[in-house]
């Protein structure tokens, strides 16, 4: 018979090697997935995983890679402080809302005056933005005690109705016949978040992002900041005993992960997306969390999950096209790879035992 | 080297590996906003792909990629579409506007056509229906069959088509009921089954015993079917399974001819930008079967303005009409022009509520 017992010390094994063992359960079950529905595995697997990096057009599709990695990444780093120390930001998608509208407010209340200060004005107000935005939820956990996955997350719902307001009220292009939607901000030269490199997707958001991760890093292995961070989440008494402020905490994780996601937002609507729209935000921010816990928590692992993430949309968009694979099917894909991260994260903490002798 | 430069040696490289088998064979892509199955909107664009399909046989190889979201991702999509040798791409919703017009500046060679959109360029054209034809008919039928003399409209966006569909149900049902009285939701999405399966339900539970919808799924007429008495139409598409009630007619999109015209034309090299706005006369916007739950005398009324829109004879705008704000709009036998209802931002005189802001 076969059981599960815990074990005394957490895997590091398992712990790293769980995420490896979890796109190869991925790529097994959703070639089979893609087999059922009638199409050649390898080369739906080929398609999503090989053709956007190696395949005949690379050159476009690399970029690519960086524009949806780089939010993803950005708004994952800030999660994961935060449920490394057992706080709960579900609604980044809301952050990244409010700091996309307040960096654009700024650009669009300028236009159309040119100057070299206006876009560091804008990354200040679309961090500020996500910052205030999730500071609600963080004030009323430590004044009131409320729960912040839930108000995080409600308050996702109300980013998006000022988001509809915006782009049909305030924020509408005057010169855009009734339609809703701003003004597109790439064809405002001060408020571009251009290329730094043309056609690089090399943007600014691509440059924070990575400035993101090693402070994330420096931060959780060197800094004290860092340390409360991991004790709360590992071992809440000790951290009393040890001085930890955890409402302290709760606001610097909320706060920055609401500012990381604000940026996210800010650098997404003044560079790929262009205009404040009513779908303006595609799940960023929910993707995010995915992506956090795919790596492990860990700054480097997230820069990894994003990239990895970033490339079975990319990829999955081409197979769609070129294979006539149904979008559900990618969707069930990308499903099965936090699916079989959680199954096989189970063996971190258990182990299995087999033949024990006891009867149940 | 630069992307331009990159994206020649690109082509070329396309042209020479695939010079044998591709030579005449025409790809054409399209780009969808919902899902082929959502049962109305992107199903019927997807009718039209499949109809080209069928017209052109082996001549023509279609493409698509449903879900794809408004902004950054339709661009890469349709890049993708172009590098992969599309000669033709339909980008088959408003928000991809701006995304068509960037991706077709950078390449001059492909044919663009943007639905219910305004911008063109030399390689894009735009082309959308006059679905407040459909309307028109739709409010006749719900004037004189409400019981409760309240309407219920499931809008999405309050962007021009919408609010003109609005005005054109409510000047049609207020014609043959001066008691009616609609009552709007707005749900923020095209297709969101949840959201507009809640919408109705909420319309109903105010009275509503006719339920219009502006939005792609089917979810409306679920929820009318559930209550029972209420009618509703179907949107986009026929939705002929929820006949012969609670689904009572229907507007249907029929882009087929459209879409085998302009694929026929990137054939013969006569493509050229052009801004196609049709509706019943040219068969774009097709009235679906008005169901038996519809007494003879008010289906026959319906399918005399009907015939009346497609020989030109009538026009759904027709004044006098004056604004929700009581100041004139049309005057007496005037009939509006494209530019004012291609750009409808103002609800009709006797809407209740504002357009939202």
């Amino acid at each position: 018979m076969i059981r599960l017992v815990k074990r005394p010390q957490p895997s590091q094994a398992w712990s790293y090697g769980a995420p490896v063992l979890a796109v190869a359960a991925t790529i097994f079950f959703g070639g089979l997935l893609f087999a059922a529905l009638g199409k050649n595995p390898i080369d739906a697997i080929l398609t999503i995983f090989w053709e956007p990096i190696f395949g005949e057009f690379s050159f476009f599709y690399r970029p690519q890679l960086l524009i949806k990695g780089a939010p993803l990444v950005l708004i994952a780093i800030g999660l994961s402080l935060g449920f490394k120390a057992g706080i709960w930001n579900i609604g980044a998608e809301g952050q990244y809302i409010i700091g996309a509208l307040a960096g654009a407010g700024v650009a669009l209340a300028l236009y159309p005056l040119e100057s070299v200060l206006i876009f560091p004005a804008m990354i200040l107000a679309g961090a500020l933005g996500g910052w205030a935005w999730a500071m609600i939820p963080a004030v009323l956990k430590t004044k009131f005690g409320t729960n912040e996955i839930l108000v995080s997350l409600m308050l996702v719902y109300v980013a998006e109705h000022i988001l509809a307001s915006m782009a049909l009220g305030a924020m509408k292009n005057p010169e855009g016949f009734g339609f809703p939607g701003s003004r597109n901000l790439q064809q405002y030269a001060s408020a571009h978040n251009a290329d730094i490199i043309e056609n690089s997707g090399m943007h600014w958001g691509v440059v924070f992002a990575l400035i993101a991760v090693i402070f994330a890093y420096v931060l959780l292995s060197r800094h004290r900041l860092g340390f409360a961070i991991r004790v709360t989440g590992e071992a809440p008494r000790a951290a009393a005993f040890s001085g930890v402020n955890p409402k302290g905490l709760i606001l610097f994780c909320l706060g920055t992960s609401g500012a990381l996601a604000g940026l996210a937002g800010l650098f997404e609507v003044a560079g790929p997306a262009g205009q404040v729209t009513i779908d303006f935000n595609v799940g960023y921010g929910f993707t995010a969390i995915i992506v956090a816990f795919l790596g492990r928590l860990n700054p480097i692992g997230i820069l990894f999950a994003g990239a990895l993430m970033a490339l079975t949309y990319i990829g999955g968009d081409i197979a769609q096209s070129n294979l006539g694979l149904p979008a559900a099917a990618i969707q069930v894909f990308q499903g099965m790879l936090l699916f079989f991260l959680l199954a096989i994260d189970l063996f971190t903490n258990y182990r299995l035992q087999i033949g024990a002798g006891e009867t149940a | 080297m630069n992307f331009t430069k990159l994206l020649a040696t690109a082509a070329v490289a396309l042209g020479l590996a695939g010079a044998a088998v591709a030579q005449d064979k025409t790809k054409v892509g399209f780009v969808y906003v919902g899902p082929v199955g959502d049962g109305g909107w992107t199903f019927e664009h997807n009718e039209g792909r499949l109809a080209v399909e069928e017209h052109f046989g082996d001549a023509v190889e279609t493409v698509f990629v449903e879900n794809v979201a408004e902004g950054p991702d339709s661009e890469r999509v349709m890049t993708q579409m172009a590098l992969e040798g599309a000669d033709l791409i339909f980008t088959t919703s408003f928000g991809y506007m701006d995304p068509t017009i960037n991706v077709a500046k950078k390449f001059p060679n492909v044919k663009f056509e943007h639905a219910t959109g305004y911008k063109r360029a030399d390689n894009v054209s735009t082309y959308s229906a006059r679905f407040y034809e459909g309307r028109a008919v739709q409010g006749h039928i719900a004037g004189k069959m409400t019981k409760t003399n309240t309407v219920g409209y499931i809008g999405s966006f309050p962007i021009p088509e919408v609010i003109r569909g609005i005005n054109s149900a409510y000047l049609h049902a207020k014609k043959v009921n001066p008691d009616v009285e609609f009552k709007i939701i707005w749900v923020y999405t095209w297709f969101d089954p949840a959201k507009e399966a809640d919408a109705a339900k909420a319309l109903i539970d105010q009275g509503a015993d006719v339920v219009l919808q502006h939005t792609d799924s089917t979810a409306p007429q679920a929820a009318a079917q559930e209550a029972g008495d209420v009618m509703t139409f179907g949107q986009a598409s026929d939705m002929a399974e929820y006949g012969p009630f609670p689904r009572v007619s229907s507007i249907i999109d029929n882009w087929a001819p459209y879409y085998i015209a302009r694929t026929q034309a990137v054939i013969d090299g006569s493509w050229s930008s052009v801004d196609t706005w049709d509706g019943i006369p040219t068969g774009m916007v097709e009235i679906g079967e008005i169901t038996d739950a519809v007494p003879a005398d008010i289906k026959a009324e319906a399918l005399a303005m009907v015939e009346a829109m497609r020989t030109g004879a009538y026009h759904p705008f027709t004044g006098p009409i004056k604004k929700q704000d009581g100041s004139d709009w049309l005057a007496d036998g005037e009939t509006a022009d494209d530019g004012t209802l291609a750009g409808m931002n103002f609800y009709v005189e006797g809407i209740t509520g504002d357009i939202p802001q």
